[in-house]
């Protein structure tokens, strides 16, 4: 058809990749950047929830004085709040209803989880709210609770599916069974992750109000389309008649990833009151209300030769789920694809408990899972004296394992080789337990990160004006990860401008449709969106100049007309040349605009692909790969362990921005670390009900846990995943990072922890055994 | 939250007789315990009574030792050349606990009547002795992996979490008050908490409307040789799993005196007087303050999740009497 090229190649000068400053920065530092809960909308009323004491029960209320109270519009329970169109508990739940939850509360009398919501209290000042809220009686009509797979009321059951059905619940592949008990090596293993939650500085807000039937939310979500379309079901309303809008966003790693309760509730009774009402939700509530990774154990079985080579990996999970639904992470994924083994087999088993919903967060299945099968790998190599560098690569897959294909790119071997010299791993004593500075034991470990490119597609609209500038739209969510800043750079290049003549705008379903900011497809589905678009801004350019009469590119060939930094000219005679700006003058256009698709993943290869034996096109398997050294020094007596030094080195296809990608990979490792060495809620088990939800009892890292980290990626071009080549990495650099600790922490003690977190209490008596 | 009054005393007379007709009052100083407990539903006070104006400042040397006015900050007592100096372990104490920003704000007689941590005493969802006696311990069969294991009952396993009253008591510090009727009295830290016993809502010897004007400690060797020891599951911002102040006197091998307390493993500030006795005559050697932290640990109930703590504070304590030791 057209030269116009299906993969991105850097222009010279162009800015993508480079460590540009973030372009929402100084908006960020003064305040000038809105938070969804940031919208002073006049007549704002604000909403506060009451929610439950109790675990299972029914509930009457009494709301008397609460309504007396002053400055309160209305208070909400299930008898009075204005009705939803659909509830998703119902059987014919809405097409297009895509909340985690099958079940929405207020919508009868029944409670289900701790802290679920059971009346709404709108006022007009938020401490007149919270006071009213105080004032709403409740009568429970309680029953014993059931608060995890580990409850003896708990009933265990095989789900058949995970995930709502996205995922099996039992994989084989080969013969597990039989491999195991012919391997000269049998290794099994039980490793158990505390309740982790995602703790955003931002916590859930939403400010909602009505236009007669239409809905506008300004809220906390990294998927304004996922919430539109999920607010148009419960309400029975077309989806342009609702409009979400999430600017800035302050974390989520997952757990803004759904339209959760809060955000209904923030509309239903918006439309009650007639007002525009902001309902903030509190931390002791972002525990209770927006999902967590859930409690879980997970035994995996591994069978090896002598040689450390793989033959049989055995995996099952059991853990806690909701009332309502089957979900559980699916950790299996990665065990049955991250190397080489002929014969593998994964079963899932859950339990219902009265808990909210579990969900994706960071790394989802990935995170758990490296830690089951990076900790597995590591003990038979010390089990059988090779190197846990070697041990992984006479077990390099060559293709993935659970489907067969070849990778689109993969640059495993490169990480772990720049990993090994940037840690000094040689250096390291290959005995655990042997190498002391003072009274502390020292430790190196290292660990395989990997994380799957997810297929998704979206739009983006490219609007240059004749001036040398351009509005770049997407109706994507920057989480704080840098998308603002990373798009810019991709505008700039694909239009040939200097990055401050381009404004990218995202976060409103008023713009072109884009996918959740959710399992790292962000920056790879809206760069590409970008790259499209542009072409075809071009391709527009391109046709008038040809007929153009005045224009040295008349009658020219399209294929026959590049462009370069803004200019069009002659493949061959680049003399014969002329800026699109004139272009556009003389056909009177001040600006022209063009909207792309940009899709990206497996499935997603476009013309570019090439054929099997059979002729048929042949597919790629699409991940990226990674490798995290770990130094920590470990006090045997108090039991305390820190980690004194990191590397990680990755190969995640082109970065878009030097500084922002580092930062991001830095922030996983973080999590990582908080999850290996401190995250953990405590449910109560008698009450189901957790004890230390706020950030003074639920421990993330601070400063003086996180010591330097070096960051490297290695070059990776890969024309399969999509035209900018991106494969993404806000998971990334999480996965495996808790193994790596934790095999840090047995070269340094000669200790394996498999219980998550590993706080001092799991290392006392080290000493003695050193 | 609930209603309540508010009035600045700009007196003591005028803080103290806001409690004569009103005994739900409570005084507000740095305010870091009393608005998270307020926010939580935990703490309802009728009126707080604004002490921030009152006169007890000064950090000062005095023939005795050292006197630090109760309204002084957490943040400058820490700081203070002569208490890091004379006084290790209360500088480490203060400097060791919450954030700075917090430090910048608790006052020090607001500190030492911290609130337990416990999340079940947190959360008014819970029954709770302490917050709501006769309604039941939820912690006794509970998540109390931070509970206390020495001073505990069956009403109550509720942790003193702070962590300078851990460091003041091992120093003999006295308080110094002044009741709603204008009288002053001393008290020693030692006899001013009470364990839990059949009353678990009455954490300290303190009588309604009693201010804390002052804590003097006095000056010793075996002070200026102090340290304070915080082991906890992150490297800042936390409140200890254990911690132990200890102070040692040592002439030429030998113990002459020796002070040893610890924290977050009591219902109270944790002083061990008995492992004192035994050091003092005895060699400083790692034999003799494991036998010292062994019989600190004596009696040590713990429950479910705790029971680590029992080797933890006898290791904290080993450790911190070698580092003193040198």
């Amino acid at each position: 058809m057209s030269s116009e090229p299906k993969f991105f190649e850097q222009p010279a000068g162009g800015v993508v990749g480079k460590p540009m400053d973030r372009v929402d920065g100084r908006a960020k530092v003064t305040g000038a950047a809105r938070y969804s809960a940031e919208f002073a909308l006049p007549g704002l009323t604000y909403a506060v929830l009451v929610t439950s004491a109790m675990a299972n029960a029914k509930v009457s209320l009494d709301t008397t004085q609460a309504e007396k109270a002053p400055g309160v519009l209305a208070v909400y329970t299930h008898l009075n709040i204005p009705p939803l169109a659909v509830l998703p508990n119902s059987p014919d739940k809405p097409k297009g209803w895509s909340p985690p939850m099958k079940y929405m509360p207020l919508s009868n009398n029944e409670v289900q989880y701790a802290n679920q919501p059971i009346a709404v209290v709108i006022a007009d000042a938020l401490e007149r709210a919270q006071h009213a809220a105080t004032l709403v009686k409740v009568s429970y009509q309680a029953a014993e609770p059931i608060a995890s797979f580990e409850d003896p009321k708990a009933k265990l059951f095989d789900p058949q599916a995970i995930q709502d059905g996205k995922t099996a619940g039992h994989t084989v592949r080969g013969n597990p069974k039989e491999a195991l008990a012919q391997s000269a090596v049998q290794h099994k293993a039980t490793y158990t992750h505390a309740i982790n939650h995602h703790n955003p500085l931002e916590p859930a807000a939403t400010t909602a109000f009505w236009e007669g039937n239409r809905l506008t939310v300004y809220d906390a979500t990294q998927g304004i389309t996922r919430t539109q379309t999920s607010l148009a079901a419960t309400f029975g309303l077309a989806r342009e008649q609702v409009r979400v809008i999430t600017q800035y966003l302050g974390g989520g790693f997952g757990c803004k990833g759904s339209c959760w309760p809060h955000t209904v509730l923030a509309a239903q009774v918006a439309r009650g009151v007639g007002r525009p009402v902001k309902l903030v939700l509190t931390r002791p509530q972002m525990f209770t209300s927006v999902g967590h990774r859930e409690d879980q154990t997970q035994t995996l079985q591994v069978g090896a030769t002598k040689e450390g080579k793989l033959t049989a990996l055995i995996h099952e999970k059991t853990s806690t789920t909701s009332p309502w639904d089957n979900y559980a992470e699916s950790n299996s994924k990665i065990i049955g694809m991250l190397y080489a083994c002929p014969n593998f087999e994964a079963s899932y088993q859950l339990a219902r408990a009265n808990v909210m919903p579990s969900t994706f967060m960071r790394a989802p299945g990935e995170a758990p899972g490296s830690f089951a099968i990076e900790s597995s790998l590591d003990d038979i190599a010390y089990q059988l004296g090779i190197d846990p560098i070697e041990i992984r690569l006479r077990n390099y897959a060559e293709k993935d394992s659970n489907d067969g294909k070849a990778w689109s790119s993969k640059s495993l071997k490169e990480c772990y080789a720049r990993g090994a010299e940037l840690f000094g791993w040689s250096k390291r004593n290959p005995k655990p337990g042997q190498t002391r500075d003072g009274r502390y034991l020292v430790g190196m470990g290292m660990a395989t990160a990997s994380y799957p490119v997810h297929s998704s597609q979206g739009t983006a609209r490219v609007r240059l004006f004749a001036d040398g500038r351009a509005v770049v739209q997407s109706g994507a969510t920057d989480l704080g990860t840098g998308t603002y800043t990373v798009m810019t750079q991709t505008s700039a290049d694909v239009l040939g401008l200097p990055p401050d003549r381009i404004r990218f705008e995202l976060g409103d379903t008023t713009l072109p449709t884009a996918p959740n900011s959710g399992g790292s497809v962000a920056a790879g589905t809206v760069s590409s969106s970008i790259f499209v678009a542009a072409q075809d801004v071009w391709r527009k350019v391109k046709e008038l100049a040809r007929a153009d009469s005045k224009s040295p590119l008349y009658r020219a060939k399209m294929d026959d007309i590049i462009v370069e930094g803004g200019t069009l000219m002659l493949k061959k005679d680049r003399s014969k040349a002329e800026p699109f700006a004139a272009i556009l003058e003389r056909a009177r256009l001040t600006d022209i605009e063009s909207t792309g698709m940009g899709r990206y993943g497996a499935g997603f290869e476009g013309d570019d692909k090439t054929t099997d034996q059979n002729s048929q096109p042949k597919t790629y398997s699409m991940h990226s790969f990674g490798a995290h050294f770990c130094e920590v020094r470990v006090d045997p007596e108090l039991g305390t362990v820190r980690v004194t030094r990191w590397v990680g080195v990755h190969g995640a296809g082109r970065i878009l921005n030097a500084k922002t990608a580092r930062s991001q990979m830095i922030g996983g490792a973080i999590f990582g670390i908080g999850a290996a060495l401190m995250e953990a809620t405590e449910r109560d088990q008698n009450f189901a009900r957790y004890v230390n939800a706020d950030l003074a009892g639920y421990h993330v890292p601070v400063q003086a846990d996180i010591p330097d980290m070096t960051i490297e990626f290695v070059d990776e071009k890969d024309p399969y995943i999509n035209a900018m080549g991106v494969k993404g990495i806000g998971e990334l650099g999480m996965v495996g990072v808790a193994a790596a600790v934790a095999n840090a922490v047995y070269h340094a003690t000669g200790k394996r922890i498999r219980s998550l977190p590993i706080t001092p209490d799991k290392l006392l008596g080290t000493a003695a055994t050193v | 939250m609930n209603n309540f009054a508010f009035q600045t005393a700009a007196s003591a007379k005028q803080a103290t007789g806001a409690f004569r007709d009103d005994k739900q009052a409570a005084y507000l100083a740095g305010g870091t315990t009393l608005l998270d407990l307020m926010k939580l539903n935990v703490l309802q006070p009728s009126q707080l009574v604004d002490i921030n104006s009152l006169p007890y400042r000064g950090i000062t040397e005095t023939p005795d030792g050292l006197r630090i006015g109760a309204m002084e900050r957490m943040s400058d007592v820490g700081e203070n050349a002569l208490v890091m100096q004379q006084y290790p372990a209360i500088s480490e104490s203060l400097l060791l606990a919450a954030s700075p920003q917090l430090r910048n704000m608790a006052s020090i007689g607001g500190n030492l009547l911290q609130r337990t941590r416990c999340g079940y005493f947190r959360d008014t969802a819970f029954p709770c002795n302490k917050r709501q006696p006769g309604s039941g311990c939820p912690a006794i069969n509970g998540e109390n992996r931070n509970h206390a294991i020495l001073g505990t009952s069956d009403q109550c396993i509720a942790t003193y979490p702070g962590d300078l009253a851990v460091a003041l008591i091992a120093l003999d510090a006295v308080l110094h008050l002044e009741s709603a009727k204008g009288k002053a009295r001393r008290v020693p830290l030692l006899d001013f908490y009470l364990t839990p016993g059949n009353t678990p809502q009455r954490e300290t010897t303190l009588e309604p409307g009693e201010l804390i004007t002052a804590v003097t400690v006095p000056a010793a060797e075996h002070a200026r040789k102090s340290k304070y020891l915080k082991v906890r599951d992150r490297a800042s911002y936390a409140f200890a799993l254990v911690s132990a102040a200890v102070g040692l006197d040592v002439q030429g091998g030998t113990i002459r005196s020796a002070r040893v307390a610890l924290g977050s493993v009591g219902t109270k500030p944790w002083r061990a007087q008995a492992a004192e006795q035994l050091l003092v005559g005895k060699a400083a050697t790692e034999a003799n303050f494991r036998a010292a932290a062994a019989l600190a640990l004596q009696g040590a109930r713990p429950h479910k999740h705790n029971a680590f703590k029992v080797e933890l504070a006898q290791n904290t304590l080993v450790r911190a009497l070698q580092d003193v030791a040198g």
